[in-house]
Parts: structure tokens; sequence; C-alpha cells
């Protein structure tokens, strides 16, 4: 029985000639769909799959399908007979294209059997000397096969041979997805041997020293895997040392190891090839000199057995020295090898005469965390899910390891600089940090974050792009956006569509136990960014912004200065300045009326259907009055009249308590309700108390401009406590309010006990109030049975998203985060706000 | 939403003949949004009405009006997202009831009756009364459609709210008609030009409501002085629909004398008569400035709707184009208009259209000859100007870039625009000559630029020219 290595992934060339029975073969070997072959191709571009005149075109169409086939990673089988060069150049490009490796399987039958097969067949038609032709090419090829880029070539004699062979698959060397980890992920280490026992030690690794009490190995007592990304050697002081425990790690079965360039060239060295001995290989020489002949022989098997990357964790996470692009992991070829080597760079040098680097990682858009090392910067950032680990430890930086899972970076500094750099250490693209770039927002994208990770769709961030472009603040002004808020569950209660009772249920089974219940203010959102220099601040001229819920300035100018003039007297009289020890401060806010911002809404909207609704129903009534008179049966027809006139009635009370008289901002009123942040500091973390109380010292420093936020903090588990906020939101609505959002007391970034984010808040509206939002007559017992069907997963879901975004953005303004990472969360909310949700929710 | 028809014809009962519906029972008729209620509150020898009551049940209507819609467009985050469960669809007449007009008066808008045969082709003492009907344009815009029909018209339009009289009146008039015609005729009409008054069609509308309106018309429309704005908004502003229609209607007419154009359908403010003639010098400026420069490979940033794609794309001498926008909407409707799907191949490969942001640097707009920024800098609130000229100027960097914007000093010259307005809803600033030459020479000296400044369109003496314009070179 002869054994087919095939890997996984590869571009299967069947070669025979007529009658040689290679689709018998990939019958019984491959399943149909991986099979093309070219007399399918040929019938359907032709409709007949004997008609050589079609062949260029099907063979076109045949090299498109397998291409797209090899894209999404499929072994592909071409049953074609194979035998000329073109045609199997044309397969070899198609899978070089790809990254995969071509194989040549050939069928070789005696020709009088060949022939007799070919005879069997009705519609072959062709003499027995083009078979003889194919039988010559056929010998002609047998020599050419690897020379034209065949990676495997199998070659089966006679039918016994043919029919007892067995196809094995056998994975390409960087597929290791079974491998989950734990992971340690160690950046370069360019001989910082002492650095390295350091960074294991302080992951918890224990070391094991040969007699010499040189490192050999090291183990963690949970079983971690360490994984190096390359560049052990080289400019340092003991790269014999790091490979020495590398190697040893490595073949324990407790690390991998993937290549660096600085290994590749040091192979070429050893092999006695001519290399420039530059970038410090100089220093590696020496050291090897020092040591016995065969550990420099031991090291070129090492390095020459690595693989130049791995795919890890089921696909989740990429190691490769340079980084990799979607498309070549887990690909093998030489291209794949030299980006994973070298990376890309632009075919220009610095100042410093060094190659520039292509961002790859900027376009970056794959679903596999790419973890590599090869370029230094002081400090390693996450950019679309890749993150880059060299610190430059021999230049006198840091040498770090990324824990993964849980994407922790563990660092130890340098001991000294072994190693002088050419180029300072500076982060990697000198980005101006007030400049925006299209990349960093556009198209579908994956954002990363400390609170989670979503995809924001390209529809969406088209969407947003506009928002943001036309109508938003400047993005250095926009910090954070408030998150959508999903309601209560439904209310069964009669006449209900939310209440108390469900908000509170859902608290419990979220798992918060104390709650503060705030009146929902009857006005419209406003955050307010306020510097205490009407003129500075580090957000630019201006002072500070107010702007709306998707951004936009508020007022505009210059209603929207003298706002600021007010809120940062107040700030002033409160004394927060000094007592939170900062220059600025970022409240979120409801500004009242409503009808101050939203009059033309209000006048255009809401009182119109009012009007029509005030004027059309008497008129209706009046006709059936008289039609009633006249004995005719309308009772049923007048009754739900009259109930149309009271709910448009009711409508009417609900929308005329949003409008109050204004002028300028005469009328106006602010009600603070949470600060988020200062200088150096996310508040998400203090509980609401803490929020409400600052609050509080604003109003009472200017209680003219600024309207207190009524509340209720309640134990969950205290019946009469519940009763009492139930009641009190009862009031509140039958008066005309809005209703009242439940917050978890703990404050913004509450979490429950199993450690998730809850939901920031929950909105309780009154039942007055959703006249306006589901229509004026939505208490219809029958339209309240099908609003009663409405479905909230998405709000919610939606709400957590933005919610944990705008966390993740309070945290990078007080971390300090460039703007482009700032602003990329921020239009991620933004572009989460084109998902299409019910808007009554 | 009501509607009644009363006569005043002996015997007035015989009313109930022509509609086909018994005075003496209450009709109820399923119709797609509701049913529709006919009842007659007075039905006696000398008076009888008939009263159409089109009750609608929110539920289908919300459910009506969301097919085959789209999501909301996010460009205007503020617009009313619940418009469509808070809205007067219940209250005011519209297209929806004219819909159910046809269905439950079927045979007597044909004019067909079999009881009463005679009754049905003569002129009877007629009263029509819409008392909400929602009508664009106010009670005026009613009255002009109903006289010249032999209609005495009392519109009377309802206050927006009694508690805000500061709010002035209401888009709703409260409408009466009474006349002599025959009830098919009055039924037409009003078939007609409900929806027309309303101006927003419930439905799609499709080829075949030229047939339905000419049909409806017969005898009427083809005279009527405000056929063009009736046709107009009957088929929902679908401009290539109402062509044919006028043109169906002409061939009616004896004589072929102009009919007036309507000042009502608010067309965009400014710029009046030479609007046209204005939008097309400026893309032949800007042509010409791009053809002076020597430029093959031009950008077009804020194509909008691809007005000057179209001009450029006619010149061979510019190898490759590229449209940009930050709509995704606007590149959809310049594909549609330069026929992109259409063009031949060789000229489709030099057109190129792309979503891209001014205020954002992009990479893919770098290495051009020439940008072109006509009529956009203005639509940008001028905080965010400075991320635009880093874009444009600073990064993108190509030999030349041609600006136009408005000259604000000029809009004295337009009647119609109130002092102080801009020309476009949606311009955050219109700058003086002097305002932008400054912001020129800033420019210029930040990103090592030359400039040379025009005029284009007819120069006034005191005022200047209606826009401004400005070639850059990269020094």
């Amino acid at each position: 029985m002869t054994v087919l290595d095939i890997p996984e992934l590869a571009l299967v060339a069947l070669v025979g000639v007529s009658g040689s029975g290679k689709s018998t073969f990939a019958r019984r070997h491959f399943a149909p769909s991986q099979v093309l072959s070219s007399d399918t191709f040929r019938a359907m571009v032709a409709d007949d799959e004997n008609d050589q005149s079609a062949s260029a075109e099907a063979f076109d169409a045949l090299h498109y399908v397998a291409g797209k086939r090899l894209r999404g990673g499929r072994l592909t089988v071409v049953d074609a007979t194979n035998l000329q060069s073109h045609a199997r150049a044309a397969l070899i490009r198609v899978a070089r294209e790809h990254d995969v490796l071509p194989v040549a399987i050939v069928l070789d039958v005696p020709e009088a059997l060949a022939w007799e097969r070919t005879e069997a067949r009705a519609d072959r038609t062709f003499g027995r000397q083009v078979l003889a032709r194919m039988s010559r090419d056929l010998r002609r090829t047998y020599g050419q096969l690897a020379r034209e880029g065949f990676r495997k070539v199998h070659v089966l004699r006679g039918v016994d041979e043919i029919e007892a062979a067995e196809v094995r698959y056998e994975r390409l060397f960087n597929d290791r997805r079974e491998l989950t980890g734990p992971f340690d992920i160690v950046g370069d280490v360019h001989g910082c041997r002492a650095e390295l026992e350091s960074l294991l030690t302080r992951l918890g690794w224990q070391l094991h020293r040969d007699d010499a009490g040189r490192p050999v190995d090291a183990t963690h007592p949970s079983g971690r895997t360490a994984v190096f990304v390359g560049d052990l050697v080289d400019r340092g002081p003991d790269s014999p040392g790091v490979l020495r425990l590398v190697m040893g790690m490595v073949a324990a079965g407790h690390a991998l190891c993937v290549p660096g360039n600085h290994e590749q060239k040091l192979l070429r060295k050893l092999r006695g090839r001519n290399v420039r001995i530059a970038h410090g290989l100089a220093e590696t020489l020496e050291q090897l000199d020092a040591e016995p002949a065969e550990f420099s022989t031991e090291v070129a098997t090492f390095v020459d057995g690595l693989v130049s990357h791995y795919v890890l964790d089921g696909g989740r996470l990429v190691v490769a020295h340079a980084g990799l692009k979607e498309e070549y992991q887990g690909r093998a070829s030489g291209r794949v090898r030299a980006f994973a080597l070298y990376g890309e760079t632009t075919g220009e040098t610095d100042e410093y005469g060094l190659p520039v680097r292509y961002p790859w990682a900027r376009e970056y858009r794959g679903s596999a965390m790419v973890v590599y090392g090869h370029t230094p910067t002081p400090e390693p950032e996450w950019v679309n899910n890749t993150i880059c680990l060299d610190t430059g430890c021999v230049f006198g930086g840091r040498l770090t390891a990324l824990r993964y899972p849980e994407r922790e970076l563990v660092a130890v500094p340098a001991e000294r600089e072994w190693y002088a750099p050419v180029r300072p250490l500076t982060a990697a693209p000198a980005r101006p940090d007030e400049v925006l770039d299209l990349t960093d927002v556009a198209g579908r994208r994956h954002v990363e974050h400390p609170y989670g990770s979503l995809t924001v769709p390209a529809e969406n961030a088209a969407a947003a792009l506009e928002v943001m472009s036309r109508f938003a603040v400047d993005p250095r002004r926009l910090v954070w956006l408030p998150p959508t808020m999903a309601p209560c569950s439904t209310s069964q209660l009669d006449g209900y569509l939310e209440h108390p009772a469900e908000a509170f249920a859902d608290c419990r089974s979220a798992g918060v136990d104390r709650v503060v219940c705030e009146e929902k203010h009857m006005g419209s959102r406003a955050v307010v960014l306020v510097c205490r220099e009407p003129d500075g601040g580090p957000f630019g001229p201006g002072g500070g912004v107010v702007h709306t819920r998707t951004g936009r300035p508020f007022f505009g100018d210059p209603l929207d200065a003298e706002l600021l003039d007010r809120v940062r007297a107040a700030v002033t009289g409160a004394g927060l300045w000094d007592e939170l020890a900062t220059d600025w401060l970022l409240l979120d806010c409801e500004l009242l009326p409503w009808s101050a911002k939203a009059g033309g809404l209000i006048r255009e909207q809401y009182a119109g259907v009012g009007a029509a609704g005030r004027a059309a129903l008497p008129a209706t009534l009046a006709a059936l009055d008289q039609a009633a008179g006249r004995g005719l049966d309308v009772a049923t027809l007048r009754e739900r009249m009259t109930r149309r006139r009271d709910d448009v009635s009711a409508y009417t009370t609900a929308y005329r308590a949003y409008v109050g008289p204004t002028d300028g901002l005469d009328g106006v009123t602010l009600a603070p309700f949470a600060v988020l942040a200062a200088a150096k500091a996310s508040y998400a973390g203090r509980d609401h108390g803490w929020h409400l109380s600052l609050a509080d010292r604003l109003c009472a420093a200017d209680p003219g401009f600024f309207t207190p936020t009524r509340r209720r903090v309640v134990d969950l588990s205290d019946a009469e406590a519940v009763r009492d906020a139930t009641d009190w939101w009862l009031a509140l609505t039958a008066d005309g309010g809005e209703g009242m959002v439940v917050k978890p007391y703990a404050g913004p970034a509450a979490r429950n006990g199993r450690g998730s984010l809850l939901q920031p808040g929950i909105k309780c509206r009154g039942r007055e109030y959703l006249r306006i939002i589901y229509g004026p007559g939505y208490t219809e017992p029958e339209q309240l049975a099908a609003l009663r069907r409405r479905s909230l997963g998405r709000k919610r879901g939606l709400a957590l998203r933005e919610h944990a975004l705008g966390l993740a953005a309070l945290d990078a303004l007080a971390d300090g985060a460039p703007l482009w990472r700032r602003h990329e969360l921020v239009f991620a909310i933004l572009a989460c706000e084109s998902e299409p949700v019910d808007p009554r929710l | 939403m009501l509607l009644t028809l009363t006569t005043t014809h002996q015997p007035a009962t015989d009313l109930g003949h022509l509609l086909i519906k018994h005075p003496d029972r209450v009709h109820a008729f399923d119709v797609p949004v509701g049913t529709a209620h006919i009842f007659y509150p007075e039905a006696d020898e000398q008076r009888c009405t008939a009263a159409l009551l089109l009750d609608v049940d929110p539920l289908r209507l919300a459910a009506a009006r969301g097919r085959g819609r789209g999501r909301q467009p996010t460009t205007t985050p503020d617009s009313f997202t619940l418009g469509r469960y808070v809205n007067d669809r219940p209250y005011a007449a519209s297209s929806l009831l004219a819909s159910a007009l046809s269905k439950v008066y079927r045979s007597a808008l044909r004019g067909e009756s079999k009881a009463r045969p005679e009754l049905a082709g003569a002129s009877i003492p007629l009263e029509v009364r819409v008392p909400v009907l929602r009508c664009r344009g106010g009670a005026d815009v009613a009255t002009r459609m109903f006289t010249p029909l032999g209609w005495t018209v009392t519109a009377t339009a309802i206050p927006l709210d009694e508690l805000h009289p500061e709010w002035g009146v209401s888009r709703y008039v409260d409408l009466t008609l009474t006349g002599t015609m025959r009830v098919a005729d009055a039924l037409n009409h009003l078939y007609v030009l409900l929806p027309v008054l309303d101006d927003a069609k419930h439905y799609w509308v499709a080829p075949d409501e030229v047939d339905k309106l000419l049909r409806a018309g017969a005898g009427w429309l083809a005279d009527h002085p405000e056929r063009a704005l009736i046709v107009r908004r009957y088929l929902a502003h679908r401009r290539a629909l109402a062509g044919q229609a006028l043109e169906r209607l002409a061939a009616q007419r004896p004589t072929d004398e102009p009919t007036a154009d309507d000042g009502v359908d608010d067309a965009p403010a400014a710029e009046p008569a030479p609007r046209a003639s204005l939008a097309a010098r400026r893309r032949e400026a800007v042509h010409a400035a791009l053809v002076d420069a020597g430029a093959h490979r031009v950008l077009d940033l804020g194509c909008g709707g691809g007005a000057l794609l179209a001009t450029l794309i006619g010149d061979r001498r510019f190898t490759e184009i590229v449209g940009t926008d930050v709509s995704s909407q606007a590149l959809t409707i310049a594909a549609r208009r330069l026929r992109l799907d259409r063009l031949p191949e060789r000229q489709r490969d030099r057109l190129r259209l792309r979503q891209s942001a001014l205020t954002y640097r992009d990479d893919r707009l770098r290495g051009y000859d020439a940008a072109v920024l006509m009529e956009v800098v203005e639509h940008l609130d001028p905080p965010r100007l400075p991320a635009l000229e880093d874009a444009v100027f600073g990064y993108a960097r190509p030999g030349t870039v041609v600006v136009t914007t408005p000259n604000v000093e000029h809009n004295v010259r337009y009647e119609g625009l109130p002092a102080g307005a801009f020309r476009h809803a949606d311009h955050r600033f219109e700058w003086t000559r002097a305002e932008f030459a400054d912001w020129v020479r800033q420019v210029c000296a930040s990103y090592g630029y030359t400039a040379a400044l025009h005029g284009v369109g007819d120069e006034d003496p005191t005022v200047g020219a209606p826009t401004q314009l400005a070639v850059f070179t990269r020094i």
C-alpha cells in the first residue's frame, strides 16, 4: 500500500493520460466538492465536456474557482490530464497566489489499458495516436514536476498501486491550533539572558540549570507554555545563554519559538554563507566562539527547524516575528515566510537609513490576535488586535511578555543599555496626535478595549463617518458619548407597558441589590466638558464644549459659550477644581426644558398630531351623534371615537409638559447627574451617591441655573423601600413626569457578582409620557397587547456595548491615550447608534 | 378621518342611490389600514349627508408604513424616527382617505348608477366637508385647487395649539366645498386633490399612477391652471412620470399655452433665477482652472451628486477622476446619474467614486495632480476647517487645489433671500471676499501654496461676483 501524504491545505494536481483513471481516483479519495474536473468545466462553459475548443475558457473558470477555494483555505484537487507544462504552470501560479503548497499525483497505467478504457467510452472520439502523444508527454513530465514547483510529487505506477493507494493528510507545521495555552509570549530578547531569567521568574516560571548553573529549561507550575517571537540573538551580552535556555524549553515542550530575522542571518552565517557582519551579529559570533563547536551545530539545527509562524488556540492567536497579515495566516509560501521574518517595507528609508516599515497592523482587520516583535517601541500598543512586544530591552528599554489569554503585559527593565540604538526609541509611527486618519474609523473594524471588543460593520462606520464629519464637534473635544438606554422589561400590569416592578426585577436578576432611582428629566441629554480656563485647557480653544447625545454642538455659539461660563462659575463656586485637582470636568447632564432644544420638533411633529386629532375627533363624534339621533346603530363606533378623543387629549397634555418659555439661556436649566471624568481620572468607578452629591453642590452654587435630580436609594431586599419608590414613581408620572432611571448604586462601572458589566441604567417611563412615544392611543387594550410583544434584547445588547465603549473612552482619556485611539472608541459608539433598533425603546 | 358629502337636491335621499349605500344602514368595509365606515348623519327629502369615516388601525398603519422602508437615515440624527408611530394619519385626510374613497364609492366615481342613471349624469347642489385636511402650502393652495373646478371654497386653518397661540396655525385646514356638479366629478376631484394637498403619498408611486391620474382627471385636469403642481405632487415628484403625464395632458388641450408654475413647493430659497446658470458657470470655471493647471489625475472632493464629474468625464485630458463624498447616499446618486454601470469601459475606468471625509487624512487621495473643493468648505463648521486644511493641503497635497465658495456680499442681490440668511440651509458660514482672501492667505502660508483669486458669475461693481474661486498651486 502506498501512502500519499498531502498537506491539509494544498492544490493537488492529478496527472495522467486519458483513461488512466483520474476521475475514479478522485472520486474515491476526495469529496465531490473538492474536485474540479476540466470535463465538468468544459460542460459548464460550453454544454459539452468533450468540446476541446472550450478548453481555454473552461480552465480559466477552473482556475478562478480554485482560487476562491484556496482563498477560503480549502483543499482543492484538479482533475485534468495536466500533461503540458503550461497547464501545470497555471496551477502553480494559482497555488502561489494563495500561498498554498502545490502537490502532484501522477497516475501511470499501461497505454494499452488506457486505450481500452477510452474506447469503451462512447463520448471519447479521439484516435490512438492522441493517446500515444499523451503517453510521450507523461514520460517527459516525470522529471519536470519537482522543478516546476510541486512541493510533493507522488507517482503511482500500474493499476494495482493506484488501487491500493491511501491518502493521508498532514498538517502544516504552522498549524498548532490544538494548543490552547495559556501562553506567555516573550518579545525580542537579543541576548539579554539575565533579563529573560528575571522576566520568566516574574511570570512564575521555575528555571532549571545545568551543572554549570546555566539555565537550560524552565517550567511553569500552572502548565503555561512560553512562546518566543524570535530575535533571541545578536547585540546582547549572552546570545548563547538565551539560545541554550530557549532550545531547552522548546525541546522539552515547554516553549514554542518562531525565528526572527537575526536567527535567519545567523543560520546563513553558520552554514558558511557570506553575510554582512552587522547589527550585532559580530557579538553573537564572538560569544559562540567561546562555546564548543557542537553547540553551534545544535543552534543551526534548532534555527533551521523553526517554523516561521504559528497559528494557535483554535486560530485565535497568531505569533510571528514581524507580524502577519490575515491572508498569510496558516499559509505556506516564500512570501509568507518573508513577511513573518522581515515584515513589509515601503521601499523608503528614514533619516537614519533604516527601512520604513509598512504599517500593516493599521490595516489589519483579521479576527486572530497577532503577537509579534521586530520593531522596537517604547510602549506596546494594541493596534487592531495586534501587538508588538519588542520594547527594546537590548537598547536599555524593557523585556516584555504578554500573558494570553489574560491580555496582561508583564515587563522587566533592562539592566543597562547593552547596545546603542541607531534610531532613538520612539513610538514607531510618529503620528501627529492631533491628526486623524480615515483608516482609524472607516470600513469594517474590530475594536478591542479593556471592557470587551466589538466589530463595527462597514455600513455603520460609513453612516457614522458622515455624522461625525458633518455634524459633530471637534473630535478633540468629543471625548465620550452617552450610551443608549434600554427600558425595563415589559410590564403585564393592566394599562402599563413599563412599571417599576419590572425595573426592580430586572436589577435583581442582574445581581444588583442596591439601586438609585433617579428622576428622568424632561429635557435633552447634554454632555458638558468644561475647562477651568475660559480659553485654555487640554481640549483646544473654547474652554470646553456642550454637545448632544450624538455629538452635535448643543445650541451653537454664542449660547454654548454662555452656558459653559455658567457651569464654570458653579464648579468654581463649589470648589471642585481644587478638590478634584483638575483643570477640567466632564459632566453628564440633562438640559431643561425639552422645548429649548427640540422646540421645532414639538411644534412640527407633536403639536401637529394633536391639532389634527383635536379637530378631527369632535367633528367625527358630532356626525356620529347625528346618525345616532336618526336611530342608526353607531354605538360601538361612537364609543371607540370617544376613547380616541380622550387619548388625544391626554397626549396633548403629555407633550405640553415639555414646553417651557425660554429666551436665550433664560428659562434654561441644567440637571447634572454624573461627574464622569477629570484630569487623569475616570470617575466611572465612583458610586452614584458621590456623583449626585457633587451634582447637588453645583445646584447649591447656582440654584437658578441648576436643577437637582430627585432620587430614591433603594435596597431591593427591603420591601418597604421598594413600595415607597414605586409610589414615588406613580406620583411623579401622574404629575406629568417622564419617569425614572434605575441605576446600580455602585456607579457607572458597576459589575455583578460574576464580574460582568451591568446596564448602567434602566429607564422606566411613565404611562402618560409613553403616549408621545407609542402614539396617543397606545393604552388601548389591543394595541397594548401587541406592544407587549416588543423585544428588548437588541436594545439591551446595544446599550451594553455602547456603555463598555464609553467606559473605555473614559479610561483612555484618563490614561492620556492618543487622540486617534480615543476617537476610535467614541466613533464606535456613534457607529453603534446606526444599528436599526426600534426607536420607541 | 372624516369626509362628508351633502346634497339638497330633492329628494335628497337619492344620494343613497348614487353612492349605492342605503341611508338607513351603517356600512363597513375593510381597507388595508383599517375600516371604512359609511353612515348618514342626516337623510331626509331636503338634505342628505353621507359620511365616510376611515377608522385607521395604528398597528396596521405602522406595519404598512414599515414595509419596504430602509433604516432611518442617520445623517440627521435628530430626525423624527418616531413618525411611524406618532403621526396625523388617523386624523387628517390624505391619500389613505382617497384610496378608501375609490374603494367604497367605486361606481359613483365612474358616474354609474343603475337606479338613477339620469341623476348620476346631472349636476346637483353638493357640499363637501373635510374637517381636517393636511394642506401643504396652506389654505390658499386648497382654494387655488378647487376654485377653478367650480367649487366655492371655505378653508380655515386650524391653530397648532390653543394654549400656545404664538405657535400660529397648523398645516391642517377645515375645508368646506359647495357647488353644483355631478357627484362623480366631485368624487374625482377629491380623489385626486386630497393626496395632492397632503403631498405625502402612503404608497410607492408606480408608472401606472399616470393612467390612474389621467382617468380620474378626465375632463377637468387638462384645463386646470394648477395642473403642473397637481401632476407633480400626485406623482410624488417623480420627474419622469410628471413629464409624461403633462405631455399627455397637453395633447388633450386645444392650445398649448404654458401653465403657471407654482411658488408653493419649497424650492431652495436662494439664487432663484440665475441658479442653474451660475452652477454651470462654476463648473466651467473649475474645469478651465484644471485644464490651465495641466492636471490629468484629479480629485473632486465632496462631489455630491456628481455634476462636476459629468463635466470632467467628457474631457479626455483627464485620465483619472476620483469623486469623493462623505455621504454614501450622495455617491449612489452620483453613480446613478453618471450611469456608471452603462458607461463604456474605457470611460468607466477613468472614474472612481469613494466615500471619504475631509476631516480625516486619507491615504488613497495622495499623489493626484489636482483637487477640487467646489462649494464644499462652507458646509463645514469653522472649527473643523483646520482638519480639512491638513487633510487636503497638508496630507493629500495635490499640485493644484481649486476652491469655490459663495460670496456672502452678493447675497443682497438675491430677492427672496432674507437679510443675514445663507443660500443653503446646511451652510455653516458664508465668507465675504476679504474673509475668503484671508483664509486663502493663511492656508498658503501654512502649507506652501500660492494662490490666485477670481470671481465666478456676473461681477457686480459693489458686491462682487456671486461665487469666489481660488486656485492654489503647490510651491
